[in-house]
């Protein structure tokens, strides 16, 4: 099985505080990987280190090479904006850009210039179909993305990140705003998804991540403690604090 | 009765205080507003606003003020869009493109305020010497530039102030889909804070379309309506500085006219801004 996301060394600090120390990561081809660990250890910081979120905030240090398909993805040259289409982000709160529905999913084909296409209504169809909110939406794609339901924006934004076609989707606790059956939505559908897309999962639930993951990550105090298939790991933990997490007397 | 406690005592005297700074205030723009209504409103005619001053005379004795109308339109809408083409990328800018609280926003800020600050007499004789290094004369566009230069920090600080709101989540959903900074600050960032972008820019307009020192010296005075850039042009601040300092009570009250204009100017341009923007930001995320 292929990596298709290698972390190398990856130290990561923000102001004089360092959050990530020394990360090895290998993130397989094709399949779901759960970030675990309890608050605070790093994993939001980890999953933003892979679309270069981390630029975005002030005083943060990155060393070490994250590699994208053996490519160093903060190797200088490296245009940002083409990582960002390529790994995609679902964000712990959906946040619908200020447009229509519709707009919404054409925004990325349009900065990308994916499709420059006066109608784009069959492959915004295709997105919005993709992510199970055709039906909800179809008559309505050119209201206003916020008179939207949290969950109907949660699906928008898995619509319009999806439109880019990405190879990689970050997803950073994605249903921990939403009420049990929109999230019970976005399960289903990272299920459906990770057919075609390597899928990495922050989460908080340890019951999500029995349900979606087929590889865990866990993560204590910034640094990696185990990681490998999600049935060697849930089953038989091999360090102490991956067994002390599991059983609910750390995190 | 309720017992009348310390902290019940302590709500009374602020609410007290609230109703007392409303109503002084509330108060004496009524006056104001009645003061110009009552001596404006009876020499307000047909004429007042639709003809330039007429009778031989500077000032007017007959005729109207649509010369200084259109005059203040034209600086104000000039400066006010002048000003918009430099404030809006400082404030993007300094919202951004640099960090946040780095010494070098620091300084643009403490500038602006400071800038803020000066009278705009000073304004109008920079404007003045800049229109002699130019060669220009009192003219249209030395007020344009000069209006524009007074409007400068208010608008930006003010967009500086809205876009300071922006929510950055908001702003990352758009970086996250690889859009870059200035596709996301024009296709996000503008039209999410656009009621208060645009709350800066009246701000701005209504400093710049009250103020007669800046144009005193830079557009000059005249009875005619300009025709080109280069004319000199009359504003309504000066039609009532000059007709208010008359000797004669009709000229005054033309003063007192003048001035009613003005606020039913700055009050229509706000409504119409306001329903504008109203009408655009349907799509704004609560």
């Amino acid at each position: 099985m292929e990596n298709h996301i290698q972390i190398r060394n990856l130290n990561v600090r923000i102001g004089t505080t360092g959050i990530i120390r020394n990360a090895n990561i290998n993130i397989p081809d094709g399949q779901v990987t759960a970030i675990l660990g309890p608050s605070g250890c790093g994993k939001t910081t980890l999953l933003r280190s892979m679309n270069r979120f981390l630029d975005l905030t002030e005083n943060s240090k990155v060393e070490g090479e994250v590699l994208l398909d053996g490519k160093n993805i903060y190797a200088p040259g490296v245009d940002v904006t083409e990582i960002r289409r390529r790994i995609g982000l679902l964000a712990q709160r959906p946040f619908s850009l200020p447009m229509s529905i519709y707009e919404n999913v054409a925004y990325g084909l349009r900065i990308h210039r994916i499709n420059q296409s006066k109608n784009l209504k069959p492959i915004i169809r295709h997105y919005l179909e993709m992510a199970g909110l055709w039906e909800e939406v179809k008559k309505r794609l050119h209201d206003p993305a916020s008179a939207l339901s949290i969950g109907q924006q949660q699906r928008l934004c898995l619509a319009r990140g999806l439109a880019l076609e990405p190879e990689v989707i970050l997803a950073d606790e994605p249903t921990s705003a939403l009420d049990p059956i929109s999230a019970q939505h976005i399960e289903e559908k990272l299920q459906e998804l990770k057919e075609k897309y390597t899928i990495v999962l922050v989460t908080h639930t340890l019951r999500q991540a029995r349900r979606l993951a087929d590889h865990v990550v866990f993560m204590y105090l910034g640094e990696v403690v185990e990681q490998g298939p999600a049935r060697e790991v849930f089953e038989n933990p091999q360090m102490e604090r991956t067994k002390a997490y599991l059983q609910g007397s750390i995190g | 009765m309720k017992k009348l406690t310390r902290r019940h005592l302590e709500e009374l005297i602020a609410q007290g205080l609230m109703y007392l700074s409303l109503a002084l205030v509330a108060g004496s723009l009524g006056w104001i507003l009645f003061t110009i209504i009552q001596r404006g409103a009876p020499a307000l005619t047909w004429d007042m606003i639709t003809k330039t001053p007429k009778g031989g005379f500077y000032l007017g004795k007959e005729g109207g003020v649509l010369n200084a109308i259109l005059g203040s339109l034209y600086l104000a809408l000039g400066g006010t869009l002048l000003a918009l083409l430099f404030s809006l990328p400082i404030s993007l800018g300094l919202n951004m493109y640099i960090p946040r609280k780095s010494r070098w926003a620091l300084l643009v800020r403490s500038v602006l305020d400071v800038l803020w600050g000066i009278p705009s007499i000073v304004y109008g004789a920079f404007g003045f010497t800049l229109m002699l290094a130019m060669g220009l004369r009192a003219s249209l566009l030395a007020g344009i530039i000069t209006l524009a230069f007074v409007e400068l920090p208010i608008m930006v600080r003010a967009m500086d102030e809205v876009l300071r709101r922006m929510p950055r989540d908001l702003e990352n959903a758009s970086y996250g889909l690889g859009a870059t900074r200035i596709e996301t600050a024009l296709r996000v960032v503008v039209p999410q804070m656009l009621p208060g972008l645009v709350t800066a820019v009246m701000l701005a307009f209504g400093r710049g379309i009250g103020d007669a020192a800046s144009v005193l010296f830079t557009a000059g005075y005249t009875d005619r309506i300009p025709t080109s850039l280069m004319d000199p042009t009359a504003s309504l601040p000066l039609a009532v500085f000059f007709q208010l300092s008359m000797p004669y009570p009709e000229v005054q009250k033309r003063a007192y006219a003048a001035a009613l204009i003005l606020t039913i100017l700055v009050l229509l341009v706000s409504f119409l801004s306001r329903w504008i923007s109203a009408r655009l930001s349907r799509y704004s995320i609560k």
